[in-house]
């Protein structure tokens, strides 16, 4: 069993408010910050537990505190980034929806050690309802006195504010975030500078997703070193995976990062297996911008070594035969499912989701979707799977902002792992549209446990 | 045309989302209060509404325009009085979405993007909205409904019937 440390609670009856929030020893990591820490002991406390941004890009959370700028008098900010908009990913929707004074304990503890006196939400804006449990969850915080003016008697004063996106998963990249909070087009900006030197309304600021902020939690209770000490190597602390797709429990699971890929799948524990006795055949393990592997390569890496769910293990191989751990959407594909319409959903995704400022992005993404549409319905060539390689080449890394990795990243895997789907499907067109192409020979034959 | 304005209980509200940002920062309230004037004008946005907007943020009217027009929340055509927005993307596609997305379709007589006649029901496809592990789903005014089988959507259909009748 891995070891909880944010969801812990999420199921006692009634967590979602104050007083049993309290009473299950919630709001202790911001009397011991405020009472007995000072804000540079608490970024020391981030860096020493290792935790990396839960949101996709993995990078070292305390390191990025202590990048933020402090000139003399300019108000700086905290932003919670609640924009969770990645195709496999509702972790954090998961985590405000049943536990939001964990998040709101992670905000008050977090904004102290970087002297934000008014903290923002940005959520996306088809979490409505999730507005209102997070407002009536602030509300509740500042009744108790763990909000507003002079907190705990400690002199520091907070607000949290939450502002709603309204459909833009680009507002998920921190910089396109800041604009859309400023009340623009989610047009990312181009770094430097960066959010830590001038960011929203051009003052230092820290962007940070929900499971990042809410891990600052248990941080703080147990200490960095302890935190530290759960997880493996530079993988530590405990990940939200969300995991969805042909799986037969599909959820949101606190795992340690100790586990393999095969007992998250097939353990009773995590998935459950793939529903009706099918066999896996892909997967995507962390949210639709890693790269897909099929099954064999999933569940062991190319070196024959079995693939743990963590940070090094997920992307051992390169993006040759690895992948990521993203944002943590895990997202299963059975033997009936096609790789190439799969793929077509992605695309047309991304290219829905462009915001149109860069030209290998906007055009890129539009004609990636058309040529595997084409694929996808029997009109398509043998040169088009080269001329989709050559496309999402010149994407990759062409651009302001990740959206155009996160866009051709998936064509390219698809098409490295799965070539043959996409040839089947050039060569038969019409038996293509009549069934699926089944599992790649080179999944094959993939080892199932006996349950 | 009759100009919709916000009531007083609406320009409580306009006020209090202006109140959380920075002094002559009002241009940030922008996305709430589209929200707000959606909500509060018949599920759309019109010319006349966005001009509005920007009068009261006291800013120009392209800046609410381009804004507008760039997230895929803020309907700028009159939109039916139930509008099922079905997500279609990689996750909710290997549960099943593409056939709940036909079998509205057929059940309403219309295609993604339209109306009915009767200005009851909108479809609308969208991309991921957050609910993979719950998929096939819709969201459905300020709620997500999941799990979405043939017989549930049945069920959705006459719920917004019934509620619109119970209205009139």
């Amino acid at each position: 069993m891995s070891k909880k440390l944010l969801l812990e609670k999420a199921h006692v009856a009634g967590i979602r408010y104050f007083d049993v929030y309290r009473k299950e020893g919630g709001y202790r990591s911001v009397e011991k910050a405020l009472k007995e820490m000072n804000p540079e002991a608490i970024v020391e406390e981030v860096k020493k537990s290792g935790l990396r941004g839960r949101g996709g890009a993995g990078f070292p959370a305390g390191m990025k505190w202590s990048f933020i700028a402090k000139p003399e008098g300019v108000p700086r900010h905290l932003v919670c980034n609640a924009d969770e908009s990645e195709p496999g990913t509702f972790k954090d929707r998961y985590l405000m929806e049943f536990i939001p004074h964990l998040l709101i304990e992670g905000l008050i503890v977090s904004s102290f050690a970087l002297g934000s006196n008014d903290t923002y939400i940005y959520i996306r804006g088809e979490y409505a309802w999730i507005v209102d449990i997070l407002e009536e969850a602030i509300a509740e915080a500042h009744k108790n006195g763990f909000l507003g003016k002079n907190i705990l008697g400690s002199g520091f004063d907070c607000n949290i504010h939450v502002q709603r996106g309204a459909g833009a998963y680009i507002c998920g990249e921190e910089t396109a975030l800041i604009e859309s909070l400023e009340g623009k087009r989610g047009n990312p900006r181009i770094k430097p500078p960066f959010p830590a030197v001038k960011g929203v309304w051009d003052r230092p600021t820290v962007v940070n997703n929900v499971e990042t902020l809410a891990a600052v939690v248990p941080i703080i209770n147990m200490g960095g070193d302890e935190y530290a000490k759960i997880g493996v190597g530079r993988s530590t602390g405990t990940k939200l995976i969300s995991a969805c797709g042909n799986i037969n429990k599909p959820g949101v699971y606190e795992i340690d990062m100790t586990i393999s890929v095969e007992e998250f799948i097939y353990s009773d524990e995590y998935c459950g297996g793939i529903p009706n006795g099918k066999r896996l055949k892909a997967c995507i393990p962390g949210g639709s911008s890693v790269p897909i592997l099929p099954a064999n390569l999933l569940l062991k890496t190319a070196k024959g070594e079995t693939r743990y769910m963590n940070y090094e293990s997920l992307s051992d191989g390169g993006f040759a035969t690895g992948s990521m751990m993203g944002s943590g959407g895990f997202i299963v594909l059975d033997e009936d499912q096609c790789v190439v319409r799969h793929t077509l959903t992605l695309a047309r995704f991304y290219r829905h989701e462009s915001c149109g400022q860069c030209s290998p992005c906007r055009e890129g993404t539009g004609w990636m979707e058309k040529i595997l549409k084409n694929i996808e319905t029997g009109k398509g060539k043998m040169s088009d799977i080269d001329l989709l390689w050559d496309i999402q080449r010149k994407i990759e890394g062409n651009t302001i902002c990740p959206l155009g990795d996160a866009a051709a990243w998936p064509v390219a895997a698809a098409i490295r792992h799965f070539r043959d789907e996409f040839e089947w499907h050039v060569n038969n067109p019409d038996e293509a549209q009549k069934r699926n192409y089944g599992l790649a020979h080179y999944a094959d034959p993939i080892h199932v446990p006996v349950a | 045309m009759i100009m919709s304005k916000f009531s007083e209980e609406q320009m409580t509200e306009f006020n209090r989302l202006v109140a959380r940002y920075p002094a002559g920062k009002q241009k940030s309230a922008l996305l709430p209060v589209l929200h707000l004037a959606q909500e509060s004008f018949g599920g759309w946005l019109s010319a006349e509404t966005l001009d509005y907007v920007a009068e009261l943020l006291q800013i120009k009217p392209i800046e609410v325009y381009e804004v507008a027009t760039f997230y895929s929340m803020y309907n700028l055509k009159p939109v039916g009085k139930y509008m099922f927005e079905v997500c279609q993307t990689g996750p909710c596609m290997l549960r099943g979405s593409d056939d709940i997305i036909a079998y509205i379709g057929e059940k309403l007589g219309i295609k993604p993007g339209e109306t009915t006649t009767d200005g009851m029901f909108t479809l609308k496809t969208v991309e991921c909205l957050g609910a993979c592990g719950y998929a096939p789903m819709m969201q459905l005014g300020k709620h997500y409904r999941e799990h979405l089988t043939k017989e549930k959507v049945d069920a959705i259909i006459d719920e917004c019937r019934k509620n619109a009748g119970s209205l009139n």
